[in-house]
């Protein structure tokens, strides 16, 4: 039997990235995330890599954007406020065409709001959040292992396609201890970095790292470019699992902890006689449009249930994915709590008509 | 099997840790399980519980809406809690800091003086390992071993020749399950 | 014919885009010429920051990468962390590292960061269009001082170096100015000064350059030159606030 460590989602974030290569870590504290920076102090020690408390989110993302461009792996974590303070990083990281890997273990907003689990960050995630036409890849866990597992993937995705990739977690997947296997992936074949500023060694022209296209035309070719590597992450990197919905009655769309809450209605919901059907997108960017799209077509589906911790975000791409064929409802829970059961299993049976 | 297990009480107390040497002792038998604890923004004094689940199967929701045991060490923490507990379940409380409540009529409870027991003890520290000692004698969660090797795994080891001393509290807390052989 | 004057390798045969009399080319072709004299051309990296300047990664024929505004010592640590053994120097503006950027070079030069900075400073915003900046002077007239800078309403100038001076980390600061030739020496001096301080791993330089604006100033290039030297030198004196005593082997 493979080896489990018991581990904490957020260690589970700093050990995967460390076992990716990643050798530069920039972060400033902050609720419910902490502990990626704490690991990573210790263990960089241990691996000859550099961490450092920056003086703020937005220093530690432009430390990010400049190691990157310098051609290293590098990752910044956060929570929610934090997050909102890098926007600009992710931006220019966008605009300078980089790979960087982020962590938002999100906490329920808006404002300072609390320290409590939350995914009222998906618009600001999938949606941009810092200026102009851009995309994240946004991957979204739902255990400590796939913690692990999507921190690696988000690095490979970031050097494939030279842009961010972010894990969106919660204070839950944060703060929770779990199982963790450490599987080695088969290395991949990524991209080289010739773009990369190493000092031109006297060998080759100058490189430079920018994303300022004063010209209209200019940016506007840019655009097209960036445009058509999103398309391409889009057709090639769009994943989703789909548990029991072949004939589902309800459909149900979740992500991250409400997936585990809402994969537990199945069984209950089949011993009340209702076929549930769980749709989890595991990117979120790219939305798994297609694979909801569907599972919803089936003459069986009388609707399809959002359930998101906020007050409806997601549920919006749902809805666009869905495109009127059936019914959309949502329920949603803010402020750190979560969803129950009982009152998922309690919208079901109204949605069924019982 | 399914158990959620709810642990209770001060911080300081040794809650948190607690979790997770059930946690671990459950892992190394091969189950699933999950510790998920209340963070908040006090670090030392405050109230603190965590949540253990452990299961055969992949575990869903981490939050524990129904209990199949609470282990608590205060009067606060009990009237938080209690109502959370399922018909049937087990309430365990350390009675030299909490009393029973009675409203929950339909749960077996099982009162420890575990804190006057483990100043007797010279360690005050050993209260919870007393309460965890009943709660899996009584549930059967994890074998003796498998909890003994949690301590080994999770202490550092500079506290490691205390294990010993641990374990007797553990033992004295096994003595108080109810129809113990 | 002997060539007794020439462009620098350091800098590539592209027309600047900078307005007649402003200094920030000779800046740059101090810069340049330091790093082709100190044969670290090859292996320096540059941080464009964003101001007049926000393109210079297009003159300067090392690596470049260009920063948000104020970010360029944030983005320089990412940089030199990764290469320990390159050079590393920012190019920043008074607006860019003494207004929106102040955290991040007083928090790089608090770590020492080993990277050397280049501020200059010619009181005003050039790029927006002659705006106040905090190096403004008191009673200059600015697109948003038009009455002059009010300390009561609009607060005071801030003197970097001085400021820089007290910490530890920033083991090089000096003030120098562009105004006239024997000061244009001066100056080049610092800048050979700053990269052999970094290259020495002694920690973080700074060098603020007092430098002309004549579209901003409304003023015409002598006389920008010459308010430099009569007026500005009164806020801002020269001089070595942090000198880490280098041998002088080069």
């Amino acid at each position: 039997m493979e080896k489990r460590v018991l581990m904490k989602g957020n260690e589970a974030i700093a050990e995967a990235a460390i076992r990716a290569g990643c050798r530069y870590y920039f972060g400033y504290p902050i609720t419910p995330q902490t502990e990626i920076m704490h690991y990573m102090a210790k263990r960089m020690v241990e691996v000859g890599g550099t961490v450092i408390q920056a003086e703020s989110e937005l220093a530690a993302i432009n430390m990010v954007y400049g190691a990157a461009a310098a051609g290293a792996r590098a990752m910044t974590s956060s929570s929610s406020p934090g997050i909102s303070l890098k926007q600009e990083g992710f931006s220019y990281i966008a605009g300078a065409e980089l790979p960087a890997v982020v962590a938002n273990i999100v906490r329920a907003g808006p404002g300072l709001g609390g320290i409590l689990p939350s995914q009222g960050d998906y618009f600001q995630a999938t949606k941009g959040g810092g200026h102009g036409d851009y995309r994240n890849i946004v991957l979204a866990p739902a255990s400590v292992q796939e913690l692990y597992e999507m921190t690696i993937e988000a690095f490979n995705l970031a050097d494939r396609y030279r842009m961010l990739a972010l894990i969106l977690g919660d204070g839950a997947l944060g703060q929770m201890m779990e199982p963790v296997v450490f599987r080695d992936k088969e290395p991949i074949d990524l991209p080289k970095k010739p773009w990369a500023v190493t000092g031109t060694g006297g060998v080759r022209p100058h490189n430079t790292i920018t994303s300022i296209y004063i010209k209209a035309d200019v940016l506007e070719a840019f655009n097209r470019k960036l445009q058509a590597k999103y398309a391409e992450v889009s057709r090639r990197e769009v994943r989703a699992e789909c548990l029991n919905c072949e004939d589902a009655d309800i459909l149900m769309v979740a992500f991250g902890t409400c997936s585990r809450i809402g994969r537990g209605i199945i069984p209950i919901a089949a011993a009340q006689g209702v076929r549930v059907g769980l749709i989890r997108p595991i990117t979120l960017w790219p939305f798994p449009s297609d694979v909801i799209a569907r599972a919803a077509a089936q003459p069986s589906v009388k609707a399809v249930l959002t359930i998101e911790l906020s007050c409806g975000q997601m549920v919006e791409d749902v809805r666009l994915a869905v495109d009127g064929m059936k019914p959309i409802a949502f329920l949603g829970r803010s402020g750190g709590n979560l969803p129950t059961q009982k009152e998922i299993l309690q919208k079901i049976m109204k949605m069924v008509g019982r | 099997m399914n158990c959620s297990i709810l642990l209770a009480g001060f911080g300081g107390q040794g809650i948190l840790s607690a979790g997770r040497f059930i946690a671990s002792a459950a892992l190394t038998e091969g189950k699933e399980v999950c510790w998920f604890p209340s963070y908040g923004p006090e670090m030392r004094g405050g109230t603190a519980n965590c949540g253990v689940i452990v299961s055969d199967k992949t575990i869903g929701s981490p939050f524990i809406t129904e209990a199949d045991a609470l282990v608590a060490m205060n009067s606060p923490s009990l009237e938080k809690f209690s109502e959370i507990v399922k018909p049937g379940g087990l309430i365990i409380i350390d009675s030299t800091l909490a009393r029973p409540i009675h409203t929950r009529t339909d749960v077996q409870w099982i009162s420890i003086p575990a804190s006057e027991l483990a100043a007797e003890q010279g360690n005050i520290a050993y209260a919870i390992i007393i309460l965890l000692g009943c709660l899996i004698r009584q549930t059967g969660l994890v074998g003796r071993e498998s909890f003994s090797r949690a301590l080994f795994e999770n202490l550092p080891l500079r506290h490691h020749h205390l294990i010993p001393a641990e374990m007797a509290a553990f033992d004295q807390g096994g003595n108080y399950a109810v129809g113990r052989d | 014919m002997q060539a007794v004057f020439k462009r620098t390798a350091g800098l590539l045969n592209i027309p600047t885009h900078y307005c007649p009399g402003c200094t920030h080319g000779i800046l740059h072709r101090l810069i340049a010429e330091a790093m082709c004299e100190l044969d670290i051309l090859h292996r320096t990296i540059g941080v464009s920051s964003v101001g007049c300047t926000y393109n210079n990664y297009e003159y300067f024929a090392c690596d470049m990468v260009q920063a948000a505004h104020g970010r360029a010592p944030a983005v320089a640590t990412g940089i030199k962390r990764v290469h320990p053994s390159k050079s590393v120097f920012t190019y920043q503006g008074d607006g860019d590292l003494a207004a929106i950027g102040t955290a991040e070079i007083i928090h790089a030069a608090a770590r020492g960061e080993k990277i050397s900075v280049f501020f200059a400073n010619n009181a005003i915003y050039g790029m927006t269009s002659g705006q106040m900046a905090p190096t403004t002077l008191i009673g200059q007239v600015t697109t948003t001082s038009p009455f002059g800078r009010d300390p009561d309403a609009q607060g005071h100038p801030i003197n970097v170096s001085e400021m820089m001076a007290t910490l530890p980390g920033a083991v090089y600061v000096e003030r120098v100015s562009l105004h006239d030739y024997r000061h244009i020496i001066q100056a080049k001096k610092a800048v050979r000064k700053a990269f052999r301080v970094q290259e020495a791993g002694l920690g973080f330089s700074l060098v603020e350059v007092l430098s002309t604006c004549p579209t901003n100033w409304g003023m015409d290039p002598p006389k920008s030159m010459d308010w430099v030297a009569e007026v500005m030198i009164q806020q801002y004196p020269l001089g070595l606030f942090r000198d880490p005593k280098l041998e002088e082997s080069k």
